[in-house]
């Protein structure tokens, strides 16, 4: 919306190739993007028809096999587990997995949190005593505790998973953009808006929003991997996805016990976690540094 | 002179701003009235605090809620009192019928988005029109502030542009909407002084082709000889003295009005030592019973300190009204009057 340059409005004809597309695209951080797309996006969205074995069901025979270089065969590339499962085939599965709950519960977190934000920074008063309020309890409280808690009740499942995330991950948006509004409504534009007629659903949509995204989106890109954390916690722990649907922190859980002898059914899920995390942090930074129009070529 | 039937763009009568504060029900604006002509100019001076940005922000009702009210008087524009307008009706005339340019253009503007987008919004928000045509009025817009090569430049971001421009900017965006009465609020203190030069030039450019109306709040007596045609000295949340430029400049009736000039140090005389108001202005919540400027006062009698000074006009000699609260002023030459 602001990145679309008025020029082209003024153009009688919008033949006018935008100017900064290949540049912008130049300018993309290419390893930590190359590692997550084909770390996450590919298996998640081909994990169905690229896995070479069945995720779930193993075959005893090819139990515990080491991966290619260490011994093994290319057809269980990085090895099997006790049950005779292809690694690559969970984790690329597992990928599935952990993009859709980062994705529902970062959204879920997100949205519910920068609206509850916006409103206790910009309104101040008694909404945002309630709202902060509500924040400290929820921060106060353990997340694995009320994970532990929901997956008792409620019995873990997926969609138990995204609430806890949604849970604990709102409170985090709501103090970051309510700290941020505070700071972005005592600025003169949003007096100026004011002046000028604007609504305070206007100046909250058009001028403060705008402001606080950066905050937002690093803050989203972020968490993808403190959400995969979570995610693997909790499965480690038993009290996130159930067995035997794969999940990286699921796998490093199963191979806790066979470390010392087969080191890979932990390994490889530990790593594909490690890399993920590592460039989702990257990326986050980059997109920071790509959103601050002040750090845009002139 | 004016015929009694022309209508002013916007009166302002008896208005008086409250503030809630923790140390009592403070009146910030307390019964001032003035009111400009369609193309006029009207200064307010006075010190920081004495309530000229309340009193501004008061006529578009946009004093701080919940601790500021306005507690009576009227806002008059066109006649239409915008203090019996619902707050929906109130949006249409900010920015559309009285704008106003705030004082600081590093920070009046969006970081975030371009400046075209601003004006476009600005406009958009007071027009129904379609996007090629606002980008037009846009464009239009910053050439009327004189922005050079608007076409290329909307695109620029607030950061790529110097303080100057950025405030021509603002300008753009108050006037894109051709307001028939423009508030500006200290809008040059923050530009240096050949930037506030062409500033003030611009203004007084725009308001001849324009008609507009213009309230100026400052504190700088050579921007006022400058710019305006009447002014309001403020002291204490009350306009102490009221008139026309050249009534105020030669003949000032109020000491404080008369102490504010002395402050200004002339170019032409060899001064030692800049001339200062003794004390400070009193505090809301602890306002002196009579004259407010009494305590601070050469000329102060015994009756100053316990009854507020009467109004005093000036005989009419000289065009428009020119008139001052002090006991110190003498019959004939200055008749009571309550107006």
């Amino acid at each position: 919306m602001a990145d679309a340059p008025l020029t082209a409005d003024l153009a009688d004809d919008d033949t006018g190739r935008k100017p900064g597309f290949w540049r912008g695209l130049r300018r993309l951080p290419l390893i930590p993007m190359f590692v997550l797309v084909v770390l996450l996006i590919i298996p998640a969205l081909s994990a169905d028809w690229l896995a070479p074995h069945d995720p779930i069901r193993g075959s005893i025979p090819d139990r515990l096999k080491p991966p290619v270089f260490f011994g093994g065969t290319w057809e269980f590339a990085l090895g099997t587990d006790r049950l005779g499962r292809d690694i690559l085939s969970r984790i690329m599965h597992g990928a599935k997995v952990s993009l859709s709950i980062s994705i529902a519960g970062i959204l879920a977190g997100g949205v519910l949190g920068t609206a509850l934000g916006l409103i206790a920074g910009y309104f101040r008063g008694l909404a945002d005593a309630i709202i902060m309020r509500l924040v400290d309890i929820t921060m106060a409280l353990p997340s694995i505790l009320l994970a532990l808690v929901l997956a008792v009740t409620v019995g873990p499942s997926f969609q138990t998973i995204i609430v806890v995330v949604t849970f604990v991950l709102w409170a985090l948006y709501a103090r970051q953009v309510r700290g941020e509004v505070l700071s972005i409504r005592e600025r003169d534009f949003v007096a100026r808006a004011r002046v000028a007629g604007a609504s305070d659903l206007r100046i909250i949509v058009r001028h403060i929003l705008p402001n606080a995204a950066n905050t937002i989106i690093v803050l989203a890109t972020l968490q993808v991997g403190s959400v995969i954390l979570l995610e693997a916690g909790l499965s480690f722990l038993g009290v996130g996805i159930p067995r035997p649907t794969p999940a990286w922190g699921l796998m490093v859980a199963d191979g806790r016990q066979l470390i010392v002898s087969a080191w890979w059914i932990a390994f490889f899920p530990g790593l594909a976690i490690t890399l993920t995390v590592f460039a989702l942090n990257l990326l986050g930074d980059w997109m920071r540094d790509r959103l601050d129009p002040r750090l845009k070529e002139v | 002179m004016r015929s009694p039937s022309e209508r002013p763009a916007l009166e302002v009568r008896d208005l008086e701003t409250r503030i809630d504060t923790k140390l009592g029900l403070i009146k910030a604006v307390d019964g001032v009235s003035f009111s400009v002509d369609h193309g006029e100019t009207l200064g307010i001076v006075g010190e920081s605090g004495s309530g000229k940005s309340i009193t501004a922000l008061s006529i578009l009702r946009l004093v701080p809620k919940p601790a500021a009210y306005i507690a009576r008087g009227q806002v008059l524009l066109d006649g239409e009192d915008l203090l019996e307008k619902s707050e929906n009706e109130m949006r249409k005339v900010r920015g559309k019928r009285i704008s106003m340019v705030l004082q600081d253009p590093q920070t009046s503007l969006n970081p975030v988005f371009s400046i075209g987008f601003q004006v476009v919004e600005a406009i958009g928000m007071h027009a129904d029109a379609p996007r090629k045509t606002l980008v037009r009025r846009a464009v239009e817009a910053l050439r009327r502030v004189r922005v050079a090569d608007p076409e290329r430049r909307v695109d620029d971001f607030p950061h790529q542009m110097s303080g100057g421009m950025k405030q021509r900017v603002v300008g753009a965006i108050a006037l894109g909407s051709f307001p028939s009465v423009l508030i500006a609020d200290e809008p040059t203190t923050a530009l240096d002084v050949t930037i506030q030069a062409q500033y003030l030039r611009l203004l007084k450019d725009i308001q001849q082709e324009t008609g507009l109306s213009i309230i100026f709040i400052t504190h700088d007596f050579g921007v006022v000889a400058r710019m305006c045609d009447k002014v309001a000295v403020m002291y204490a949340g009350r306009v102490v003295e009221y008139g026309p430029v050249r009534e105020i400049f030669n003949s000032p009736a109020h000491p404080y009005t008369k102490a504010l000039l002395n402050s200004v140090p002339a170019v032409e005389e060899d001064v030692d030592r800049l001339y200062s108001i003794r004390g400070q202005p009193p505090a809301f919540w602890d306002m002196p019973e009579g004259c407010r400027f009494e305590p601070r006062c050469d000329v102060a009698m015994e009756r100053c300190k316990t009854e507020y000074p009467a109004r005093f006009a000036k005989a009419p000699t000289g065009s428009g009204s020119h008139y001052a609260d002090c006991w110190a002023l003498e019959e004939p030459e200055w008749i009571p009057s309550r107006s």
